[in-house]
């Protein structure tokens, strides 16, 4: 059995290399929607969020998840769509 | 139950890099982005799924507010204001990072845990107020100058110490919340020290590295909270600002450390005295040459979006094309105020994509134009970056307009440009300067060519 540390580090390490392969692919022309895309994406916190503001315990922790979820839920919604309503814009020359 | 929950963020690490994939091209960018938002969509479905939720107002609370207020931002923000949003974004996140680190201190953590709850809140709470400081010098409700005075790396040196001691004694004694409270309020202090060196021009540097860093801080809280998504999706957004970081960078052809430690753009202004004169145009010259002309390259910079003139530009050009000629857009990177936004601003008018060339793509080109025409543009012009020595920025690749047939410079006045550096371009043989708003002066050309 791999301890957990050892497994997590695992991941990190795959994630970031596989990040600079997909990133480095992408064109100039897009990296203002890839950065609002990645707002997004690290909005990604909100789902361990969820579990510290779902206790029930009414007690900081409890308090600061709740917080937590609504800054992380700004980056997901306001991330997403923003980043659609950009990408929407770019269009090819016709004919 | 808490297999299908892991299988179901597998899925999500699947769909999140697959729409990264998509982004690689402008055609299906957008799908790549909805992809992406599905993967988000079943990530927290799935994290709701969970059995130690017993209670879901305070969830619901939480995204009720987060979502009005993001979906609000989302639809008004101006084009132009997107670096501003993105900080802000950027802080965001990093603050939910911090909170999500330290609500997820329990009794009884391991070491490990702690060392990670350490650096979610340290990187979280260092990106959530230098994006704040980032996001007032960008909107300029804060002086966009660097900030700097005596002793300043000594204060900073004392704060990170003061980190890292409380940090180490956080470790030890996880009991004692003041040390973990303290680093909260260092982190937060380091942040504000970080960013306020840092002068208006370097900004798209720091945007692309507080987008980083709110990414490394997910990657954080991931593991002080031991869940894997956290870590695959955070560490692709760590990834990304790294690589636009180093982008930024080469463009300005800055290393990293130079960027935030040296103030640069604090309005040093160099005196190096150029030979020539001064050659203004009239509209009405121009508009002979333009016409004239069968191979037009436009450099936008920044000033063409204070001026609110891509609807112009965007007008001259079908003008142009229609009277034969082939127009073409060089984009440098680091024209707007953060990577790629100057793409944005000219796809906002309609511009195709596809006329848009990377600097790289229109320097070789740039002998065959018969008129470059430079719209608020300075320093990405400036041929001093290749001639001049002496000059601050001397090696930045630039926009080689200068070997253009003819120049025109459209500008306000001989004021020089957001660096502070005199440019050489102006006074050049072949350079026209067209002064006056260039909304204007665009405005003329086109009613030239109407008539």
């Amino acid at each position: 059995m791999i301890p957990a540390e050892v497994f997590l580090t695992f991941i990190l390490m795959l994630s970031i290399f596989l990040g600079f392969e997909l990133i480095n692919k992408v064109p100039a022309t897009l990296h203002t929607p890839l950065m609002s895309g990645a707002n997004a994406i690290s909005g990604i916190t909100v789902v361990g969020a969820v579990s510290l503001a779902g206790t029930g315990q009414q007690d900081l922790a409890n308090w600061l998840g709740a917080a937590a979820v609504a800054l992380a839920s700004i980056n997901v919604v306001g991330g997403y769509l923003v980043t659609d309503r950009m990408l929407a814009m770019f269009k090819k020359k016709e004919g | 139950m808490q297999t299908l929950i892991q299988f179901a963020f597998v899925l999500s690490a699947a769909l999140f890099i697959f729409g990264l994939k998509q982004l690689g091209s402008p055609a299906t960018a957008r799908r790549g982005n909805l992809i992406s938002a599905i993967g988000m969509l079943i990530a927290i479905v799935a994290a709701l799924m969970d059995q130690g939720i017993v209670d879901y107002r305070f969830i619901l609370a939480g995204f009720v507010v987060g979502g009005v207020i993001g979906a609000l931002a989302a639809r008004m923000v101006a084009m132009t204001s997107m670096p501003e949003m993105v900080a802000l974004f950027n802080g965001f996140g990093g603050m939910a990072s911090l909170l999500v680190g330290m609500a997820a201190l329990t009794p009884n953590a391991a070491t490990f845990t702690l060392v990670t709850i350490v650096l979610s809140i340290l990187i979280g709470g260092l990106t959530f107020t230098g994006s704040l400081i980032a996001y007032g010098k960008l909107s300029e409700r804060i002086g966009s100058g660097a900030v700097m005075f005596v002793g300043q790396q000594f204060v900073n040196s004392l704060i990170v110490l003061g980190i890292l001691g409380s940090a180490v004694m956080f470790c030890l004694q996880p009991d004692q919340a003041h040390w973990l409270y303290l680093v909260v309020g260092l982190s937060l202090v380091f942040g504000i020290m970080a960013v306020i060196p840092i002068g208006g021009a370097d900004m798209p540097v720091v945007i692309s590295l507080l987008n980083s860093y709110s990414g490394l801080a997910a990657c954080a809280a991931g593991f002080a909270v031991d869940n894997n998504i956290l870590i695959v999706a955070g560490s692709l957004v760590g990834a990304s600002g790294i690589i636009l970081t180093q982008i930024m960078c080469k463009a300005m052809n800055r290393s990293l450390a130079n960027v935030l430690f040296s103030g640069f753009g604090s309005g040093k202004v160099e005196t190096t005295e150029v030979e020539g004169e001064i050659k203004p145009i009239s509209v009405d010259d121009a508009y002979y040459v333009l016409e004239a002309a069968t191979n037009v390259a436009i450099i936008p910079g920044y000033g063409m979006a204070v001026a609110q003139a891509q609807h112009v530009v965007k007008e001259l050009t079908e003008l142009l094309e229609e009277n034969g000629a082939e127009v073409n857009f060089g984009i440098h990177p680091v024209a707007g105020r953060m990577p790629g936004h100057m793409n944005v601003l000219l796809a906002e008018a309609d511009v195709p994509y596809d006329q848009l060339l990377e600097m790289d793509d229109i320097n070789p080109r740039m002998e065959n134009v018969d008129v470059a025409i430079v719209i608020g543009a300075n320093d990405v012009v400036n041929p001093a970056a290749r001639e001049v020595e002496s000059s601050p920025i001397y090696g930045m690749p630039v926009i080689n307009v200068d070997s253009a047939r003819t120049v025109f410079v459209l500008k306000r006045s001989m004021a020089s440009g957001f660096a502070g550096i005199e440019n050489p371009l102006f006074y050049k043989d072949n350079t026209r300067m067209l002064f006056g708003d260039a909304k204007e002066s665009i405005g003329g050309l086109i009613r030239e060519f109407g008539s």
